[in-house]
């Protein structure tokens, strides 16, 4: 089917009000960036689920790698986004205001070379992510261990996407389909959605990144409703196998153990976090039991934008009292997150 | 040789570093007299800008801080029209800088300041406590021609939007130079004079120009749109980007529509002179990737069309351009 079938389907779409998830940030943003909403009938709603990696970190998370940063002896290591997510006393780029040194990651193994040039520091990294960055930590413990590091330590914050789907589709029921994660996929493959698909009796459809991929992958998600299918279906088969990265799963199931992790706005889930275990553990700089999260302000409600019960305009705060310039919650922080795109693109 | 505390001392060291460093490559009839002040025999309309300069590293692949701190205010008082006379230049030199990297950065905006056709009459220099670090602002003074008026104000609907190149390339340089990263990416650092002037001989009544530095071709756009009281819409397909630069702001989640650049420009014209316009511009060097990339229309806001139809916003960059996670 040529996409201007799909766009001219999709764009006169007149049935019943369809509501679909897409789980990732990079997706969020590449619908805006795509003007896919201009494109299809405004029956089928696009809500931002959980899919960003910084908006579900807790706040303890950001005070404990500014605790490490604070220390003479230590240096911190984060990727950008991680920099303006407000903790319980300021955030990591505050700390910088104040002279405090964090180093920018590009690539987190740049710390081997770093940690071993200067032995009397303890490097820091600020470990955020979902399955498609948890082997890349682990790869990097790895080294470490096999290199005889020891002045490393990994404040870990690390995800999987498949308990928080579950538990969106057990605590939300507006949703009828899921634009699966494109990135993530790739790791986990696409078969872990069939037990959900089947589970609650909805449409999985793993999507890439172009706006063609999305719309046809929207359009295979309303046909599936339209004729009461719930299918998983691979739309982004050129980078997703059914089974994943077999060696990426290797390497997570050699280094981390699942434990309970809490995601910001959804509360604690069940094994949804990955720590990392048995003589890679010495390098854990203190991840278990980092739930605690701050007080929001009764009127933020960030916790309804990442479930996508709301959409980030729908929050009082959206715009006013909280901008990517002075962000309350971390959806507005992150280039990923809903309310920093939304407020991009508004 | 680095730099001390006492070569701002005002005494010897000051007087040497003088000599040895500015006195060796900027040389003019102005600033030769070494008085207190430069006397400037001006008539007419003047263009006046100021720029400070503090990027790291001081040496980067396509240029230096030398060479962008003659070129960005040069570009300034071009984009008004102006034809650029004189700078001034203030350095402020960290303790711990090598004398030989300033020797290289002054040569480097002496040739600049000649291939520009300005003259450097006035400078200063002070010593500060820190770790080599090496800062430049740069004044500049243009003459406006009579009959011009360039004004981010001038924009009117049916005026096309012709950008100079592409985009992002000093700001991929400047971040793969940070962050350790090898790759072919150059800075597009250069002086926009020849574009200016190809514009001038071709008899092109430029309504509006910009360089496109801090902020991004989004940002600028903004502005310009604000400031004229028009809306703006963009061809996606048709704003040119290097592939490097795109795989490489796709890794880090950056959009080259914010990414600065020191050697590009937006030309706004009349529709019926944009063709011309753009053939003239891409005869130069620093314009032969010229192309027009939207309309001035109605309206207040910068829009894009995306290849497939598709209509977006396109805001003013917030925060700074921050590497993604994942």
């Amino acid at each position: 089917m040529d996409i201007n079938d799909i766009i001219k389907y999709l764009s006169e779409y007149d049935g019943p009000e369809i509501k679909l998830m897409e789980v990732c940030g990079t997706h969020t943003q590449a619908i805006f960036k795509g003007g896919i909403r201009s494109l299809i009938s405004k029956k089928i709603k696009l809500i931002s689920g959980p899919g960003c990696p910084v908006c579900v970190t807790p706040t303890a998370f950001i005070d404990k790698c500014v605790e490490y940063a604070r220390k003479p002896d230590c240096r911190l290591l984060s990727f950008g986004d991680m920099l303006k997510v407000p903790g319980t006393n300021g955030s990591i780029s505050d700390l910088m205001g104040e002279g405090i040194k964090v180093d920018l990651m590009y690539s987190p193994f740049e710390v081997i070379e770093k940690a071993k040039a200067d032995p009397d520091t303890t490097f820091v990294i600020a470990a955020v992510g979902f399955e498609t960055t948890a082997p890349v930590y682990a790869l990097l413990v790895k080294k470490a261990l096999a290199e005889g590091v020891e002045n490393l330590r990994l404040v870990t914050a690390l995800k999987t996407v498949i308990p928080a789907l579950e538990w969106i589709c057990d605590n939300e029921d507006g949703i009828d389909g899921f634009i699966c994660p494109g990135h993530v996929s790739t790791i986990i493959g696409s078969t872990p959605y069939q037990k959900l698909a089947e589970k609650y009796g909805k449409p999985f459809v793993v999507a890439g990144f172009e706006p063609e991929h999305i719309l046809a992958v929207i359009y295979d998600i309303v046909r599936q409703l339209e004729t009461g299918a719930s299918n998983v279906d691979n739309l982004y088969k050129n980078a997703v196998k059914d089974e994943g990265n077999l060696k990426a799963q290797a390497v997570i199931e050699e280094c981390y153990k699942t434990g309970t992790a809490v995601w910001r706005g959804l509360g604690p889930i069940e094994n949804s976090g990955l720590y990392l275990k048995g003589e890679y553990e010495k390098y854990d700089g203190g991840s278990f039991g980092l739930d605690r999260d701050m007080e929001l302000p009764p009127s933020c409600r960030c916790g309804e934008v990442i479930v996508g019960r709301i959409d980030p305009g729908e929050c009082p705060m959206f715009g006013k009292g909280c901008t990517p310039m002075a962000p309350y919650g971390p959806c507005m922080v992150s280039a990923e997150g809903a309310c920093g795109i939304w407020f991009r693109n508004r | 040789m680095k730099i001390t505390m006492a070569h701002g001392s005002g005494g010897r060291s000051s007087h040497d570093l003088m000599a040895e460093v500015f006195g060796a490559n900027f040389s003019n009839d102005v600033l030769d007299k070494m008085e207190d002040a430069a006397v400037l025999d001006i008539n007419g309309k003047i263009a006046f800008s100021t720029d400070s300069f503090v990027v790291t590293p001081v040496i980067f692949k396509g240029g230096d801080i030398g060479k962008l701190c003659v070129c960005g205010t040069v570009n300034d008082l071009l984009m008004m029209g102006a034809v650029p006379k004189y700078l001034s230049c203030g350095f402020i030199l960290e303790e711990g800088l090598e004398i030989d990297t300033l020797k290289e950065v002054v040569a480097s905006m002496a040739r600049q300041a000649e291939e520009a056709g300005v003259k450097i009459v006035a400078g200063d220099t002070k010593v500060v406590g820190g770790n080599g670090g090496l800062m430049i602002n740069t004044t500049g003074i243009g003459m406006i021609p009579e009959g011009v008026d360039v004004s981010a104000a001038n924009m009117k609907p049916g005026d096309k939007v012709i950008v100079s190149g592409t985009l992002g390339d000093h700001h991929a340089t400047i971040l793969s130079a940070r962050m350790g990263i090898e790759n072919g990416i150059v800075s597009d650092c250069g002086c926009l004079k020849d574009i200016t002037e190809a514009l001038a001989e071709a008899g092109i009544e430029v309504h509006t120009m910009r360089d496109v530095t801090r902020g991004g071709m989004g940002t600028i756009l903004n502005e310009l749109a604000g400031k004229s009281g028009c809306g703006i819409v963009l061809e996606e397909s048709a704003i040119p980007v290097r592939p490097e630069v795109e795989g490489f702001c796709g890794i880090l989640g950056l959009d080259p529509l914010y990414m600065g650049n020191e050697g590009k420009m937006i030309a706004v014209v009349p529709g019926d002179q944009a063709e011309v316009a753009v053939e003239a511009m891409r005869n130069t060097e620093h314009g032969k990737d010229a192309v027009i990339i939207g309309e001035v229309t109605e309206g207040d806001a910068v829009h894009i069309r995306t290849p497939l139809g598709a209509t977006r916003v396109l805001d003013v960059l917030y925060g700074e351009g921050l590497p993604r996670i994942c």
